[in-house]
């Protein structure tokens, strides 16, 4: 097997029923998406809401078939030999509700381990000891409607690595999880890509940082397109040449904005976010130079500066490079092409 | 991950190969374990006793006393307790099959399900025979009670046949209800006022509190195509005096017809989920509720 996971010209258009009347209309969720995973890499997908991750997650787990292109896991064509996939995948999603409240814990886990045919005396000992490591142990024999979001999205990951699969998608895993508990997470996700050459994650999320610290490659896609495939830091290394800055300035009056910047020379990128009382601007400039002119307009606009930060660049510049817009910008604008 | 990362906790998990079975054993395995929410799961829930048994007494009563107070002859009373129990098996296959792999997909389940190396049609037959072990425990119970109350008496002519009608009536039964759970999925929300509408017509039709003979013939030949209909005429026939002399048609017949019917429906069930399935792939509107 060459590839864990492989792509060509992958594409996926979804047919959107209208009214009775009305002809459905055809939405854009993946085009020409071509990735190449490793056996034992952690790849991210990365990319706001409605980018196409969770479309490419279903077509990869056999959900979902491409309209155009193909796809092979574990080197299985995932159409033609969906049951030849089937045996060596799971998946988790964040904040899913899957099965059965009146259950138990270890019923729950129990029942999605003889799904893939797992004896059952392997499968407890499995729970028990999963559990253990996800700090569960005394909820094993809780209903999992008592569980909380946060431990039933515990109970969730427990499930994914139960069947001990050879490619495991994570669907915005640490969806709902409180700061230690994504980063417990996170830990123990590292530690099985390690632990055996043969294992694939592939993790979608749209937070930087946890794609930045987790991920061996990262794939930056929007509005279905793959944009940059490549390690963290060869992606931010195609920022050093540029110099980024924070700044915290007063609210902007209506007749400077985002776009007044850009024109200004040197300015390559303006992010603006307006916040209590102030607003934040994140400013990628060709050179430290071009602070100047933008402290010149600042001054000529009657915008004060009260803070400002020069920093190296993150994920979520390189975003903004790319697609023009902060992840949040596209989110708020809703460009996305998926799940409208 | 309470635990430190290189614990021999997880340095244990983590180095374990897992064995996986696959064919009839991966089959019989998922079997077991959908229909182990059923025989487990749905028991602690305590409120079915009221729901399940309590209110099914109250409306087999309300013919008790009527039958009582025109002098019907004494066996429509025990026609109407059996009726009456089997309305349980009529109710689960309403909501508890036909509407499931609809509140399965609502809840993710069936994404997992459609995923895993399992069979749909073995997660069926789990949700099946889990309902079919927990509805008997419910009927049994209004049987015993609702003879006790009433002063019942049976006079089994063959335990082998009457044993042989159940199970048949059941695998036509839960055949229907495993067809009608694709059918429903295809539907979508458009299933829940289809068992609204399902539930009283059948009822009357497949005779609940009263024998089918007393329709006319061809009316009482349609409803025979619901398994309960023929499966509750037989029991009648084999466990009460005068059953024979009331019931549609011979007990023989009423076997055949149900075997044709089990062979029907459990085959239009695994051709319907095979398709539904190839539909959630290529439209990908069954596996998420968004579209």
């Amino acid at each position: 097997m060459d590839f864990a996971i492989q792509t060509k010209n992958l594409g996926r258009v979804y047919k959107i029923r209208g009214g009775k009347k009305s002809e459905p209309r055809e939405l854009v969720a993946l085009q020409g998406v071509n990735l190449q995973v490793h056996q034992g890499e952690l790849f991210g997908l990365l990319g706001p809401n409605g980018a196409g991750k969770t479309t490419l997650i279903k077509i990869l787990t056999t959900l979902l078939a491409p309209t155009t292109g193909e796809a092979s896991v574990a080197g299985f064509d995932v159409v033609r030999q969906a049951e030849k996939v089937r045996p060596r995948i799971n998946m988790v999603s964040g904040g899913e509700s899957s099965g059965y409240g009146l259950l138990t814990v270890r019923e729950n886990l129990w029942m999605f381990a003889q799904f893939y045919g797992i004896p059952s005396a392997v499968a407890n000992w499995r729970i028990r000891e999963l559990l253990k490591i996800v700090g569960m142990s005394e909820r094993i024999n809780s209903k999992s409607s008592d569980l909380s979001t946060g431990l039933r999205q515990k109970m969730n990951i427990v499930r994914g690595f139960l069947t001990d699969p050879d490619v495991l998608f994570m669907d915005e895993p640490t969806l709902g999880l409180d700061v230690g508990a994504s980063r417990d997470v996170r830990r123990f996700i590292r530690e099985w890509v390690n632990q055996d050459p043969s294992r694939t994650l592939l993790l979608t999320t749209h937070y930087m940082v946890e794609a930045d610290e987790l991920c061996d490659r990262v794939a930056i896609i929007n509005q279905g397109r793959v944009l940059a495939c490549d390690t963290p830091a060869s992606l931010k290394s195609r920022l050093q040449k540029e110099a980024l800055f924070r700044m915290e300035v007063s609210p902007l009056d209506g007749s400077t904005s985002v776009e007044t910047f850009e024109m200004l020379p040197g300015v390559r990128k303006v992010t603006h976010r307006a916040l209590d009382g102030y607003a934040v601007l994140e400013l990628i400039l060709e050179q430290d130079d071009a602070l100047g002119s933008v402290g010149n307009l600042m001054t000529s606009s009657d915008i004060h500066i009260l803070n400002l930060q020069k920093r190296e660049p993150t994920l979520e510049d390189v975003f903004v490079d790319l697609v023009g817009r902060s992840m949040e910008e596209v989110e708020k604008a809703g460009t996305g092409m998926e799940g409208r | 991950m309470s635990q430190a990362s290189s614990s021999p906790v997880l340095r244990a998990v983590l180095e374990q190969e897992v064995k996986k079975n696959s064919g009839w054993r991966l089959f019989i395995q998922t079997v077991i374990a959908r229909a182990y929410p059923r025989l487990i799961g749905q028991q602690r829930e305590k409120s079915w006793m009221f729901f399940d048994i309590f209110l099914p007494i109250l409306a087999v009563s309300a013919y008790v006393f009527v039958y009582r107070a025109i002098q019907a002859p004494e066996d429509y009373i025990g026609f109407v307790i059996v009726g009456g129990a089997m309305t349980a098996f009529w109710m689960n296959v309403l909501w508890g099959m036909s509407s499931q792999l609809y509140w399965e997909k609502e809840t993710g389940n069936l994404a997992l399900y459609i995923m895993a190396p399992n069979s749909l049609m073995a997660i069926l037959l789990g949700m099946a025979l889990g309902g079919i072990v927990a509805t008997t425990l419910r009927a049994a119970t209004i049987i015993i009670l609702g003879s006790l109350l009433f002063k019942v008496s049976y006079a089994v002519v063959s335990f082998t046949q009457l044993f042989a009608v159940f199970l048949l009536a059941m695998a036509a039964l839960y055949g229907m209800g495993m067809m009608f759970a694709s059918v429903y999925l295809l539907l979508s929300r458009e299933a829940w006022h289809l068992s609204n509408l399902a539930q009283e017509p059948v009822y009357l039709l497949s005779g609940f509190y009263f024998p089918i003979k007393n329709f006319n013939f061809w009316v009482a030949l349609s409803a025979s195509v619901i398994p309960l209909t023929l499966g509750l005429d037989a029991m009648r026939q084999l466990a009460f005096k005068t059953g024979g002399a009331l019931g549609f048609l011979s007990v023989e017949v009423e076997l055949l017809v149900l075997l044709a019917l089990s062979v029907f429906f459990l085959a239009a069930a695994r051709i319907l989920i095979r398709y539904m399935e190839k539909l959630a792939i290529r439209e990908g509107r069954l596996t998420e509720s968004r579209r």
